[in-house]
């Protein structure tokens, strides 16, 4: 299956099957605050992918003993829906969901200021709509979205993409024919301020300067998408000012 | 000593606001010499001090906070309140009006206020380590009876009180009812009639929707006009 010669996952001219090089990003689309019950939510169309992130808190703590006395707990529930892959996919949480669950809390954490509401809760909840390889990425890049909408505290955004080895070829963003068949998967998550890595996981291998390679591309694509959620953040509350935002009246007037 | 943020801009989290020595205020943070924002909102410079005013975000208690609250469980001296915040507000049987008699437990205070009552409260005490206090002595505080109630995002607040209280009066004046905006969203309209509630409440929700545009405070007023239109205010 490997090297299936009916299977070129790069052709002559050098391009990827869906026509990209090797270094270029899917199409991404992004939207802030699309669900009016969550405190704040995001969508994302990341290549084929489409997930919805939504962000409920801080709340209070339910059952109470997960409540911590110094910060809030952080939560999350990554889902794909039954329809989001060729064959149904149960409902229940895999073993898969419920790990990438974590990973996802986890890069995350160190961007949410937690220690703001001691006792209380953040939950997030990512859902798959359609899945094509990539969605722990999309789905991070949504939630940090999702968070800074519903008005938490947090150092910076966090951004999320992966890179990976078809055919003997570093490439970023690998779809899900290129996930299936290529020889490495790199997802990476990025605080791009500071420059923390926040997610690294490795699937197949890759020798050191293509691991370099590889790292370099994801985070720099980290840093693109970085540029696009701030301007679909902004983009949001742009269209309710507009220019017609008015200094005297904006003056905060505390009750 | 360098300004990166102008005031009034919009901001994201982890925005470079300033460099130099500037104050980190309200929803900023300092890393390195370097103000950053840290929740989104417009960038505002007070002197020599950035702040972030946020546009959304849960409603934290602040000391004498006025708060409409429903009351959610009875407890042995007092009333466990929702004031829509993260944490759950306690009500004390010593904190109300009430003269407590000697032989009065749990029952007599279901009397005062039930599970569900709407209760008008001011925060006593509150500092994140306990969970906040409410007091119901004072003018006007206490049960609920009647009224609208309209929920907004605490952000928005400060845009129905307006200026000087400029547009509250304007909504009070305009629609005839008695508006109490909440800290923490709940506002409540008492009126004559429900009508001018359902119109007032109707405003209210026009200015959470429209609080970043200019000049509101004429078009609610020309809304409400339009609406009052017909309606005989008793």
């Amino acid at each position: 299956m490997r090297n299936d010669p009916a299977v070129k996952l790069i052709d002559s001219k050098g391009l990827r099957v869906d026509g990209r090089r090797l270094d270029e990003l899917r199409p991404i689309k992004m939207e802030v605050g699309i669900l009016d019950k969550a405190n704040g939510s995001a969508y994302i169309e990341h290549g084929k992918n489409k997930i919805l992130a939504a962000v409920y808190g801080p709340r209070e703590a339910h059952p109470k003993h997960i409540a911590l006395a110094d910060r809030a707990v952080v939560r999350c529930r990554y889902h794909m829906a039954p329809f989001s892959v060729d064959e149904r996919k149960s409902p229940a949480p895999s073993r898969r969901e419920l790990e990438l669950s974590k990973v996802i809390r986890e890069s995350l954490e160190p961007a949410i200021m937690s220690e703001y509401f001691p006792r209380a809760t953040i939950d997030i909840f990512i859902e798959v709509l359609q899945a094509d390889a990539g969605t722990r990425c999309a789905g991070i890049t949504a939630a940090s979205l999702a968070l800074a909408d519903a008005g938490i505290p947090m150092r910076e955004l966090v951004a999320a993409c992966a890179a990976g080895k078809i055919e003997g070829k570093v490439i970023l963003d690998l779809s899900d024919i290129e996930d299936k068949k290529g020889e490495a998967d790199l997802p990476v998550a990025l605080l791009p301020k500071s420059n923390v890595i926040s997610l690294i996981q490795m699937d197949g291998s890759l020798s050191d300067e293509e691991f370099r390679q590889a790292l370099d591309l994801s985070t720099d694509a980290c840093r693109k998408i970085y540029e696009m959620q701030r301007e679909a953040l902004k983009l949001k509350y742009h269209i309710v000012r507009d220019g017609t935002e008015d200094k005297e009246e904006m003056a905060e007037v505390k009750a | 000593m360098t300004l990166h943020a102008e005031r009034k801009q919009l901001v994201a989290p982890g925005e470079l606001l300033a460099e130099g020595p500037y104050f980190a205020g309200e929803n900023t943070y300092r890393e390195g010499g370097k103000i950053f924002a840290s929740r989104i909102g417009m960038a505002d410079v007070i002197g020599n001090k950035l702040i972030v005013v946020p546009i959304k975000g849960a409603y934290i208690p602040r000391i004498d906070d006025l708060v409409l609250g429903r009351v959610t469980d009875i407890g042995m001296s007092g009333w466990q309140v929702d004031i829509c915040a993260p944490y759950p507000a306690m009500l004390p049987m010593s904190e109300t009006p009430m003269r407590r008699d000697r032989e009065s437990g749990r029952r007599d205070l279901g009397s005062i206020h039930g599970v569900g009552d709407l209760v008008l409260a001011q925060v006593i005490a509150f500092d994140r380590t306990r969970d906040p206090l409410l007091t119901t002595k004072g003018r006007g505080l206490g049960k609920i009876t009647s009224g609208r109630v309209a929920r907004i995002s605490p952000a928005k607040i400060p845009r129905i009180i307006g200026k000087q209280g400029s547009m509250i009066t304007m909504l009070k004046k305009e629609t005839g009812t008695d508006i109490i905006a909440g800290q923490n969203g709940v506002i409540l309209a008492t009126g004559k009639n429900p009508d001018q509630e359902r119109i007032a409440a109707e405003a209210i929700y026009m200015i959470e929707r429209e609080a970043h545009t200019s000049g509101l405070t004429d078009r609610v007023k020309a809304m409400i006009q339009e609406r009052m239109k017909g309606k005989t205010i008793a």
